[in-house]
């Protein structure tokens, strides 16, 4: 990954608290996943950004290097890595989602 | 590109020795699956750290070869 590249994911983590890296956008995802993990923020009632990786390859395939994560979607939490679908899924059912989001 | 069952299974196997590992073809089409795996290595791990000795038990193929694999993961 080039160093534009990095600090481009840097700049978009650091100025959103709740960052999706997605295929898609949060209106129209494009993949399962990415809809479920955007579902579940929706349902949270959370302000998110949503990136669509589909637009930027240099961010598609940057962000699983930048994370050692090889797929997406990639959910970011005050710059901190959350997890992909299944961790965010199983975060939500046992309700330590919210509490990473601050919501009771 | 797809990956057979078996293939999945057995890199798991590899990575994870003791692992109980159940795999499902969801749309059977070799390309959507689920795994569940239990496993001792993944006790006092992160569930990120958990997902990620998957992901390094199957080389490289989770994201090309493996589009999708929905993973839960057991401490063992």
């Amino acid at each position: 990954m080039n160093e534009n590249t990095k600090k481009k994911i840097e700049d978009i983590i650091k100025s959103n608290d709740v960052c999706l890296f997605m295929k898609g956008t949060p209106e129209v995802p494009q993949c399962g996943f990415s809809l479920a993990v955007s579902n579940v923020l929706k349902h949270l009632k959370v302000n998110f950004k949503g990136i669509n990786v589909l637009e930027d390859n240099e961010i598609r395939d940057g962000i699983k290097q930048f994370s050692d994560w090889p797929t997406i979607p990639q959910l970011y939490v005050k710059e901190k890595f959350v997890g992909g679908c299944d961790i965010v899924k199983e975060m939500f059912e046992k309700g330590e989602l919210q509490k990473v989001l601050n919501i009771n | 590109m797809s990956l057979k069952i078996s293939e999945i299974e057995s890199l798991i196997k590899e990575g994870f020795p003791d692992a109980e590992i159940k795999i499902q073809d969801l749309a059977g089409d070799e390309n959507h699956y689920s795994a569940t795996i239990k496993s001792k290595i993944f006790t006092g791990k992160s569930k990120i750290e958990q997902h990620k000795l998957v992901y390094k038990a199957l080389k490289g193929k989770m994201g090309n070869e493996l589009h999708a694999l929905a993973l839960t993961t057991i401490e063992g």
